[in-house]
């Protein structure tokens, strides 16, 4: 992507810059980093961007999964190729394994999602492996409260993000100092849109998970929202379940993400479509619609 | 909803970005902008109004916002609670760290760092203004030019951001008067002529009904100039790097101890200033070995030449020893090489400064101990008065210090290299980050 006749750089090449000296960084500070992988678009694109900081080197990392066991089996089966093609160490922490140690619990509430399990199952795995920075796709455009979270986020020893005592963070210079038990998020996509993620993934020609682009499958129209029908998520007395042309714009739990309605089935089609589009990438996350600031209060007790 | 010439986003149809083509997209370049102002300035409205009117705003963001606004009981929908991210501002309703923000248009993609206004919240401004390519300072036209405004503009002037735009902003509530406008302008001229900023523009506008703003206003037919838009649009960047004094900051080595790349040695970094070419004689500070630069590798690219803010790998003709927190620059063209650095001092901790403690410091890739040895003054950043007498530095505080070093530092100063000119301070016990420097040069 580099048309070195001319000294300027467009904005996607700046992104990747900032995005490869933050993942050094992270290298050269940390004893024991690991990256947050979902499977997801934006992880994937972390991949990319850590094998453009690192090789013909090995990551100085693994990948971790959080894996709620509610995963589209399209995901899963996308990431064991992936692993296995870049040749870089898997970590799997698994939500049923921490339900099952009783270190998280189902959601009980009226949408049964294993988000919120997520997030003692990822504290448990942090401890664990001791690990002291981790990678996340999260970006700044998603969300408001994440709008103001800083590239090097701190985290105290029960995992929380404490949104009014953030460290500042100027020009490119990270502080990443941590006591023992403590640990730094580190978002290296923080600057990047949903609209550049589509495009670098264009330009650099990366994989993504089959569910991205257009599919049949078999759906339910809940709350005016397209949910995907699965043995996790029987649909509910009186729901008719459909077969629709759908895609997913994230991949998350299975059990909360809602489809949308498109016909995009290439990277071109999905890039007009983001262009266009009316409604916010999150917008389709239905554990954000809980309460105006639920995106604030997962990520103090130490959601992505 | 008052009345207004601009559109009305509660009835408005199609809220969602304009498509951008793929092939103007590749070629779109990225301004970092800051807005200095507070919430009574209209800063958040008019950052809602940019975003709003370039189509950056998703329906569900909008509709969140509708709801908001109406529950508040708020005349109009209030564009300001789309910029106001954390629950404490919504119920405050006012700005309280650095938000970041994007949006584009065909020609760009913009970031902007929204910061508070208020004086308790220099250190945010300071660190929006940190990345910052262009500053917009915002003043009320019923106002004028106030102490806030020559606080925003000393900083934005400190922290070395090439270009200024000074909006004169509630311009409907002076009659859209282009006496009162040319007024403003003559005193904050009469004021910037004391400061370093090489490039300022003023636009009189009206962020909340959309004058000059995204379209020329036909409420004030006597401004020549372009609207907002159209400036950050269009306004020159690209000179804003340093492609003479090559340095490069070395940040990680790369060794791949593999059978495939037996006698690869890397040095990692990010560009911070000048151009590197393949062939080009550098030397390694700090052992003062000189080579050539072999090969400028970018995963399965090799590059002829690298330039700010590039992130490559470059490797040597000659195996030198070089480790993390050197820097590779050229022979007949170094940093300044020292331990004793006189710099301007931003405070951002409650716990003040005193003279004679250490901290922990980082700069570029290098992190060691400092001690300050002396505070020459304490400036007040509303007057440009040097207090000779201080003898602390307390929180959002700015003053002359100089440091001595564990380690000798590679330095630029600021003026000259923001990368190589700048560092933090880090508080040894608490391991936040207490101070932000700008280096005037060796003490």
């Amino acid at each position: 992507m580099h048309e070195l006749a001319r000294y300027n750089l467009s904005h996607l090449q700046v992104l990747e810059s900032e995005a490869i000296h933050i993942m050094r960084e992270v290298a050269a500070q940390f004893e024991r980093p690991a990256l947050m992988f979902s499977g997801g678009k934006d992880s994937i694109v972390m991949v990319r961007l850590a094998e453009k900081a690192f090789r013909p080197a090995r990551f100085p990392f693994p990948l971790l999964h959080i894996d709620t066991g509610h995963n589209f089996p399209e995901a899963i089966e996308f990431r064991d190729k992936l692993v296995e093609q870049i040749g870089e160490r898997l970590i799997v922490a698994s939500v049923e394994d921490a339900i099952k140690r009783g270190i998280a619990a189902e959601d009980p509430g009226p949408m049964p999602s294993r988000n919120r399990a997520q997030i003692p199952t990822l504290l448990d795995a942090i401890e664990r492996h001791e690990f002291d920075a981790l990678f996340g796709g999260a970006r700044r455009d998603e969300e408001k409260a994440r709008a103001k979270e800083r590239i090097f986020s701190f985290r105290d020893e029960f995992g929380q993000w404490d949104p009014k005592n953030q460290r500042p963070e100027l020009w490119h210079l990270y502080n990443g100092r941590i006591r023992k038990g403590e640990h730094i998020r580190v978002f290296p996509l923080s600057n990047w849109t949903e609209m550049d993620v589509w495009q670098y993934i264009a330009i650099e020609e990366i994989a993504v998970p089959s569910i991205y682009f257009s599919h049949e499958r078999d759906i339910v129209h809940r709350n005016g929202q397209i949910i995907p029908v699965s043995d996790f998520f029987p649909p509910r007395d009186g729901e008719q379940v459909v077969r629709k042309t759908v895609r997913f714009r994230t991949v998350g739990d299975m059990t909360c993400t809602a489809g949308v309605d498109s016909p995009a089935s290439t990277l071109e089609h999905i890039i007009a479509e983001v262009a266009a589009a009316r409604a916010s990438e999150r917008g389709a996350r239905l554990d954000d619609k809980l309460s105006e600031a639920a995106m604030e209060d997962r990520k103090k007790e130490g959601y992505f | 909803m008052p009345a207004s010439r601009a559109t009305n986003p509660a009835t408005e149809p199609s809220a969602g970005p304009k498509p951008v083509s793929r092939e103007r997209y590749l070629h779109m370049d990225l301004l970092r902008l800051l807005t200095c102002g507070s919430v009574d300035d209209g800063k958040s409205t008019l950052i809602g109004r940019l975003l709003y009117d370039s189509k950056s705003i998703f329906e569900d963001q909008l509709e969140a916002v509708q709801r908001t606004s109406l529950s508040r009981g708020d005349k109009h929908i209030n564009l300001a609670l789309l910029t106001d991210g954390l629950r404490a501002e919504r119920e405050q309703g006012i700005t309280i760290d650095v938000a970041y923000r994007y949006f584009a248009t065909p020609r760009r993609k913009f970031i902007i760092a929204d910061t508070p206004g208020h004086v308790q919240y220099t250190r945010n401004m300071v660190t929006g203004a940190s990345t910052a390519n262009l500053a917009l300072v915002l003043i009320d036209a019923r106002h004028g030019v106030i102490e806030q405004t020559h606080r925003h503009s000393i900083i934005a002037s400190m922290l070395r951001i090439p270009h200024m735009v000074v909006c004169v902003n509630k311009m409907d509530l002076v009659g859209y008067s282009e006496d009162r406008y040319e007024e403003i302008r003559a005193d904050f001229e009469s004021f910037a002529a004391r400061l370093e900023i090489s490039d300022i523009s003023f636009i009189p506008m009206s962020a909340l009904h959309g004058d000059n703003v995204v379209e020329r206003s036909d409420n004030m037919r006597w401004y020549q100039g372009a609207a907002l838009l159209h400036y950050l649009e269009n306004v020159h960047i690209a000179s804003d790097r340093d492609l003479i004094n090559c340095r490069f900051p070395v940040q990680w080595i790369i060794r791949p101890h593999s059978d495939e790349h037996h006698d690869y040695r890397g040095y990692a970094g990010r560009v911070a200033a000048g151009v590197f070419k393949v062939g080009d004689e550098i030397v390694a500070l700090p052992s003062g070995f000189q080579s050539r630069v072999k090969s400028i590798d970018h995963f399965d690219e090799k590059l002829q030449c690298c330039y700010p803010p590039l992130s490559v790998t470059i490797r040597l003709e000659d195996d030198i020893d070089i480790s993390r927190g050197d820097m590779l620059c050229r022979p007949d063209n170094r940093p300044h090489t020292g331990q004793d650095i006189e710099a301007m001092l931003v405070w951002m901790s409650d716990q003040p400064m005193q003279p004679r403690h250490k901290y922990a410091l980082r700069h570029t890739t290098r992190a060691v101990r400092c001690l300050v040895t002396q505070l020459k003054y304490r400036l007040n950043i509303s007057t440009l008065h040097r207090d000779l007498d201080a003898t602390q530095l307390g929180l959002n505080e700015i003053g002359r210090v100089t440091l001595r070093t564990t380690q000798p530092l590679f330095f630029d100063s600021y003026h000259r290299c923001r990368t190589t000119g700048s560092f933090i301070l880090v508080d040894e016990t608490s391991n936040t980050t207490v101070g932000a420097g700008m280096i005037l040069g060796p003490a």
